[in-house]
């Protein structure tokens, strides 16, 4: 039984490249004596999700990046993106550069829903793959250890808006911006391309998101045909590219009006990373 | 205020033969003057310690503070037992805290220190990781059995407002291990502890020794408040299991609800099924107060509480 698990263990970190490996286990994100961070990350967990994440990322969305290098190597960094595509691959895509592509790898600490921990399995293994509840406390003590935090303000509205839309920013989420001015963190704006065409969709059944409780319920071309097989995401080539890191002063708490102006220079600078993207590319698939 | 300084300190602790009431005892009797109150028997006691074996709720425990001055109260004589009559358990934790404070505000105590618990905040999966002395105290949302420990602590934090003279600390330490006689010691006692399947969370330990420190360390003079108590960084449970040797059995909750549910009622089993949270959610504390103004810092790490479970026994 042992050594059966171990040669399993081997084999999930023998996909990665040693040197790859050796980084991420020397990644530091405040862990105690014990190997965990107060958060319950453990780096050497993140080799149960070697082998889908790396196929994910580099054979199936063949992941394209600019100027990574824009994330500070260390210390506290927001990382705010578009959000799109009906199912969050964006984020997994974000999170899978951050470890791959950067140098050195960061684990990137994106705040999930609180029922997440409710799941048996995926509450552990959230956890162990730095994965935290989303809550204020949290995203501050997160920042305070110098983490580097990951965030969609567009939240749902982004992510499940329909085809005609595509590339437009929805509304943005104020929270961001007021926990980068109380924690004096510098934001890095993120564009990501690609991630509309790998399930457009055509209407967003609202009657059927509510009936099951879901954020929404899109209805894609795809699914028409193939039915639940058409919910799976096309093969569609992601390109995230990197702005400046940016710095804001001011109240945390001041009037609402005060924090759209600034979160509206970052929402700029999203979008004139979309267009530069969009501009670049050739075709969706390559 | 001179001739109090030349005396030993006098200190009243109540729930004496408690083990974290004798544990105590056994480190403040050499520099202060204990009297011990419990309505148990109390086993071996050092012989400078005095016992009166009193219940906290009746006349006799009044006769301690008439007959000399005392200058502090520890308050550990708190009811943990969820087999006990919960109308019983009620009135002794919550008449029994109250008649400690009505006496102390009666004779001028200077210092009350009550041993609450950071079991009070609750596990729940909408917690942030750290909960802060203010966070609300939910346990009772889902564990009805925990409430009069809740209105317990409520009811100190309303006496600390009321007697702003008494210096009133209010201790909530983690899951407290070692040589006690507590839920979370029994089962990491137990030689094969279930879990629950696919549940791994994050826990604080605190080393009963640990715990009497902070105690002492509330005694000092000037600190007043509520305190959250951690012990060492926290881990997974299923590390400390690890490090303990134990193999623990697997079980999907329902399952595990169910067996403790039936277990319960045939009394099989003392563990209520609702305190089953505690291995399913994070109910972890901020300990930054404690640090900063009760100058406390843990002494014993993850491996001494492990190994003091396995080599001590209770």
């Amino acid at each position: 039984m042992g050594i059966a698990r171990e040669k399993v263990d081997q084999w999930f970190i023998d996909s990665f490249d040693p040197e790859l490996w050796d980084a991420i286990c020397k990644m530091d994100a405040g862990q105690n004596e014990y190997g965990y961070d107060p958060f319950g990350f453990h780096p050497e967990y993140l080799k149960y999700l070697g082998p889908t994440a790396q196929w994910l990322y580099h054979h199936y969305f063949r992941a394209e990046t600019h100027d990574i290098q824009n994330v500070p190597d260390k210390g506290r960094v927001i990382l705010i993106a578009n959000h799109s595509g009906q199912i969050a691959i964006d984020g997994m895509i974000l999170g899978s550069a951050m470890l791959f592509d950067h140098k050195p790898p960061r684990i990137v600490r994106s705040m999930v829903e609180h029922w997440v921990p409710t799941i048996p399995f995926v509450s552990t293994f959230m956890a162990r793959a730095g994965q935290v509840v989303g809550t204020r406390e949290n995203a501050r003590l997160l920042l305070d250890r110098g983490g580097c935090l990951a965030a969609f303000p567009e939240g749902v509205r982004g992510i499940s808006k329909t085809f005609d839309r595509a590339y437009q920013l929805t509304e943005f989420g104020l929270g961001f911006m007021r926990l980068a001015l109380e924690t004096n963190t510098p934001i890095v704006p993120v564009g990501v391309v690609g991630g509309e065409e790998q399930m457009p969709s055509v209407y967003n059944f609202e009657k059927a998101a509510n009936l099951l409780g879901l954020p929404a319920f899109p209805i894609t071309p795809a699914m028409l045909l193939l039915g639940p097989l058409g919910a799976m995401p096309m093969p569609v080539k992601y390109r995230l590219y990197f702005g400046e890191p940016m710095h804001f002063e001011g109240k945390f708490d001041d009037e609402d009006k005060v924090i759209q102006a600034k979160v509206d220079v970052v929402k700029s600078s999203i979008n004139a990373l979309i267009s530069r993207g969009l501009e670049e590319r050739e075709g969706v698939f390559f | 205020m001179n001739r109090r300084r030349q005396r030993k300190e006098r200190i009243v602790i109540t729930g004496i033969a408690g083990r974290l009431g004798r544990a105590l005892a056994k480190r403040l009797h050499r520099t202060h003057e204990v009297i011990g109150i419990d309505r148990r028997f109390t086993p071996y006691m050092p012989k400078d310690i005095s016992v009166e074996r009193a219940d906290i709720r009746r006349r006799r425990f009044e006769d301690v503070f008439r007959r000399e001055q005392i200058d502090a109260v520890v308050h550990l004589n708190i009811m943990h037992n969820p087999r006990q009559d919960s109308s019983l358990h009620h009135d002794f934790n919550l008449v029994g805290t109250k008649k400690v404070f009505e006496l102390c505000a009666e004779h001028k105590v200077p210092k009350v220190v009550v041993l609450s618990s950071a079991n009070v905040y609750g596990p729940d999966p909408k917690n942030p990781q750290f909960l802060t002395e203010d966070a609300p105290l939910l346990a009772g949302t889902n564990f009805g059995a925990i409430r009069d420990l809740i209105a317990l602590d409520m009811f100190c934090n309303t006496f600390f407002w009321r007697h702003p003279e008494i210096e009133t600390v209010i201790l909530r330490p983690v899951h407290i291990v070692g040589q006690v006689d507590n839920a979370p010691s029994r089962y990491f006692r137990l030689e094969r502890p279930m879990t629950l399947l696919g549940f791994d969370p994050m826990v604080q330990l605190i080393h009963v020794e640990d715990v009497v420190s902070a105690i002492i360390r509330a005694l000092t003079p000037g600190i007043r408040g509520v305190f959250n108590i951690a012990g060492p960084s926290p881990v997974p449970l299923s590390l400390v299991l690890d490090k303990l040797g134990r193999h623990p059995r697997h079980v999907p909750e329902l399952v595990l609800r169910a067996m403790l549910q039936v277990g319960w009622s045939f009394k099989l089993s003392d563990w209520p099924w609702p305190e089953l949270d505690h291995i399913k959610y994070v109910c972890m504390v901020d300990d930054e107060a404690a640090r900063n103004q009760l100058g406390f810092a843990p002494q014993f790490s993850v491996d001494d509480i492990v190994y003091d479970l396995l080599h001590r026994q209770l």
